[in-house]
């Protein structure tokens, strides 16, 4: 059980919340995430990256966007309120280390976990340069934080509406152009977003390192569900990763194993809106 | 073949044993030999392959008394030897042929602490009843002596009247014991060290206690249930549990004695590592690993469609690679869940089969399509990345390998096409690696399995370990003996 102690709206579909988890408030590391699950019996088990922690509080924070069930049950819940099943830190922190330049580029929600490395990287003496990026100017988040942190901070939308009208892959080339090239990228976003920032990076051979977040069901290497194409390798996102070599991810197969259950949960959220509209008749 | 109810069943008990009764204390061997062996009852193989129900029925107590009184009490009782445990089977069959129930069930609770549990999984073919003298001179392993099933008969009597009675517990030693994984190992160490008096806490990565008992094994071969009441007695007995909680990962394993004070740690983490062939194309949407196709149907519940937010994929023809207990168990929960027609394609013959000989007869009462000496050799996939076929070589059996089998030969030129949008591979499972990559100090072997000596210790100072995680993919029955073990020595640890 853990206690919602700060609930956040942060733009239209986007919440912040802190929840009390002293255990993995204690141990865990910039890029590292939690299971979280609503109901013990009939819930579904979903990973979310810990975007913050606080040790003296014993909280970690999360960011997320509405999109399925447990996330729109998890919108509707109050500061608070007790969730039932937080696992984690899990997942290999990522590799922070004084590389010199190192860009961050975060899409989206990608944003939220992007913001503690981004913090691990500029702690350890790197030049921070970080892109945020989001479809339009409601979207964008956590810019004041970023602000800073980074030396450099370009912030893009699709559709112009903020910022540069830009996908980030656009600023990411520029500065994959200058003399001297960056030294590592790493990119935390939509999967579609990752695989275009690593098509950006691969004629420059800049080491671009990714952050998935696959299906999960048991998070301890026990299903296999969360497996990906790396190289010529399977590897388990939940015990493997969630960090890999972007230049190597296969990541049509993940997209579209991400879409493996899109029909069922399609005809359900069909299903349901059925059922509550009958029921409203019926009221 | 006829399916006989358990009421048919009952009545045919009945009438043997009405006929029996006068010379019960007369029987000779010859008599006994020759009383008909009793059919376990079971749901009808149509109805029962639309619901989660529990398969097998269980004796009524004329059955199991009936059963019981065909054991000829031989002198050498080599059933004993075949037992895992050596539980003293002639003698709880003789309590049941006298009709006292509570003496038979105290009889295997010397040995056993999980016979509900046991009676139901345990491969009794290739231990006790695969020596039963009676089923020798038979010259027929099914007609052994049904010890499995009569084992199971007590165990759910004692249950159902209420009569389970929680061990004693010793005075507070102050000393305390954790527990890595709620599978069978965790759970008998949890009851054998709690006894001595010891405080202990069981930390399980799940939401749930019982291990593949609750994730892997399907409700209908093991309800949930039995296993709910195995924790309950646990909880009375005050034994702590952390479910949510990933040792390796919530806290270092080490940690646990450094920071919260854990006096020994027992790891029995389990063997979840599935196994994957390494072919072209199984990495498509539609194909799983045993586990996980379980995981969704049992523990997260997807079997119920309507309530449950894990969903599981909808396929119309499965095929199963593996033939051991959790190929049979995924290709019965594909047909379950709603599969038209389900294959398992196994690369030796039915006879190599390694999954329990029940199992296999009940795959195919309900429908399951066996293809043997089969096996895949790529997944074939549609435009967006589905899978829509396997293609699958044809094998002959050559030479004997090092474990006796015949190997499995190819056929070349062999290949054919099986019309299939599902793959479930169920070929194995190696050792979970997170606690050996997270606590340098534990040794393992090549395969991943943690090395212990023959008190179940590991390298590491303090920390013992068993179960899959020490025996590689293994059984209900091994992982308790090697509970068993752990905790003895643990006790002994701690005593000094
Ligand atoms: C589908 C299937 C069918 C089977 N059928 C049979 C059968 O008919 N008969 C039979 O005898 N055997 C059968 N087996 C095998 C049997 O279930 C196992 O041998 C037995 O359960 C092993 O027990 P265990 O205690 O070692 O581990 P497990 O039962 O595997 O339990 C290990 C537990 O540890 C937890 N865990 C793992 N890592 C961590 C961690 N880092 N922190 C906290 N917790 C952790 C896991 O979540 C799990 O709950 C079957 C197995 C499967 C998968
Ligand atoms: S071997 Fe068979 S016949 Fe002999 S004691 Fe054991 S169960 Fe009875
Ligand atoms: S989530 Fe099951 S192995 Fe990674």
């Amino acid at each position: 059980m853990s206690k919602i102690v700060l609930k956040k709206q942060l733009s239209n579909d986007v919440y912040l919340m802190k929840l009390a988890c002293p255990l993995i408030a204690e141990e865990r590391k910039a890029g590292q995430f939690v299971i979280l699950q609503l109901n013990n019996e009939y819930g579904e088990r979903i990973p979310l990256t810990i975007a913050d922690a606080n040790e003296q509080e014993g909280t970690i924070t999360i960011i997320f966007q509405v999109v399925g069930k447990t996330t729109t049950d998890l919108a509707h819940m109050n500061e608070g309120d007790e969730i039932t099943t937080v696992v984690g830190p899990l997942g290999n922190p990522t590799h922070i280390e004084n590389f010199g330049t190192v860009v961050c580029v975060g899409g989206g929600i990608g944003v939220a976990p992007m913001h503690p490395i981004a913090k691990a990287f500029k702690e350890a003496g790197n030049h921070v340069i970080t892109i945020i990026g989001a479809r339009t100017k409601d979207l964008i988040i956590l810019e004041d934080e970023m602000k800073e942190i980074a030396d450099e901070l370009i912030v893009c939308t699709d559709d112009g509406s903020y910022g540069r009208k830009a996908l980030v892959t656009e600023p990411l080339k520029e500065i994959c152009e200058r003399d001297p090239q960056p030294n590592r990228v790493i990119a935390i976003g939509p999967p579609i977003m990752m695989k275009f920032c690593s098509e950006t990076t691969r004629p420059y051979k800049v080491y671009t390192e990714v952050s998935l977040n696959t299906i999960m069901v048991d998070v301890t290497g026990m299903c296999g569900g969360c497996r990906v194409n790396v190289g010529d390798e399977v590897k388990f996102v939940c015990v493997d990763g969630p960090e890999f070599d972007g230049h190597k991810v296969d990541f049509d197969n993940m997209m579209a194993r991400l879409n493996s259950y899109k029909d069922i949960e399609q005809e359900k959220h069909e299903c349901n809106l059925d059922k509550q509209a009958k029921a409203k008749q019926s009221s | 073949m006829s399916h006989k109810t358990l009421e048919e069943l009952h009545k045919d008990a009945q009438k043997v044993f009405n006929e029996l009764k006068q010379n019960a204390d007369s029987l000779k061997p010859k008599d006994r030999i020759k009383i008909p062996a009793q059919e376990m009852p079971a749901q009808d193989p149509v109805e029962r392959a639309t619901n989660l129900e529990e398969v097998a029925l269980g004796y009524t107590p004329i059955q199991a008394m009936v059963e019981a009184m065909r054991c000829i009490q031989c002198k050498n009782k080599p059933c004993i030897t075949g037992c895992p445990v050596q539980i003293d089977i002639p003698r709880f069959i003789d309590e049941v042929a006298k009709g006292d129930f509570q003496a038979a069930i105290n009889v295997i609770k010397e040995n056993s602490l999980l016979p509900a549990i046991c009676g139901r999984v345990c491969p009794q073919e290739t231990q006790c009843q695969e020596v039963c003298t009676l089923g020798k001179s038979l010259k027929d392993v099914d007609k052994a002596v049904a010890i499995g099933r009569l084992e199971r008969f007590v165990a759910d009597w004692e249950r159902e009247q209420g009569k389970i009675v929680p061990p004693k517990v010793k005075p507070d030693t102050g000393k305390k014991v954790a527990i890595v994984g709620s599978g069978p190992a965790g759970l008998v160490v949890a009851a054998d060290v709690r006894r001595e008096g010891h405080a202990v806490t069981i930390f399980e990565a799940f939401h749930k206690m019982g291990g593949v008992m609750v994730y892997g094994i399907p409700e209908f071969r093991l309800p949930n249930s039995i296993v709910d009441t195995e924790i309950s007695t646990l909880k009375a007995m005050g034994v702590e549990f952390k479910t949510n909680f990933v040792v390796g990962r919530t806290r270092k394993l080490t940690d646990l004695m450094k920071k919260d004070g854990f006096d020994a740690v027992f790891v029995g983490t389990g063997a979840g590592l599935p196994m994957f062939m390494g072919i072209e194309g199984e990495n498509l949407v539609g194909v799983f690993s045993a586990n996980e196709y379980l995981t969704r149907a049992n523990l997260m519940r997807a079997f119920d469609r309507e309530q449950s937010d894990t969903p599981i994929y909808k396929s119309k023809r499965v095929a199963v690679l593996g033939g051991g207990n959790v190929a049979m168990d995924s290709a019965r929960m594909a047909k379950r869940l709603g599969a038209e027609e389900v294959f398992v394609v196994y690369r030796r013959t039915e006879k190599e089969m390694p999954a329990r000989v029940e199992e296999v007869a009940h795959a195919k009462e309900e429908g399951i399509v066996f293809h043997f000496l089969n096996n895949a050799k790529r997944i074939i996939g549609n435009e967006k990345g589905r899978v829509n076929a396997m293609e699958c070589l044809k094998y002959e059996l050559g030479e004997p390998d090092a474990s006796g089998r015949r190997r499995p030969v190819v056929i070349e030129g062999s290949e054919f096409i099986l019309d299939v949008d599902t793959v479930i591979v169920a070929i194995g499972n190696n050792s979970n690696p997170l606690i050996a990559q997270t606590t340098p100090e534990i040794e393992t072997n090549k395969w991943g399995n943690i090395v212990v000596d023959d008190t179940q210790k590991t390298k590491a100072d303090r920390v013992f370990a068993g179960g899959d995680i020490v025996l590689g993919a293994a059984t209900v029955i091994l992982a308790m003996g090697e509970g068993r073990r752990a905790a003895e020595s643990i006790n002994k640890l701690l005593a000094g």
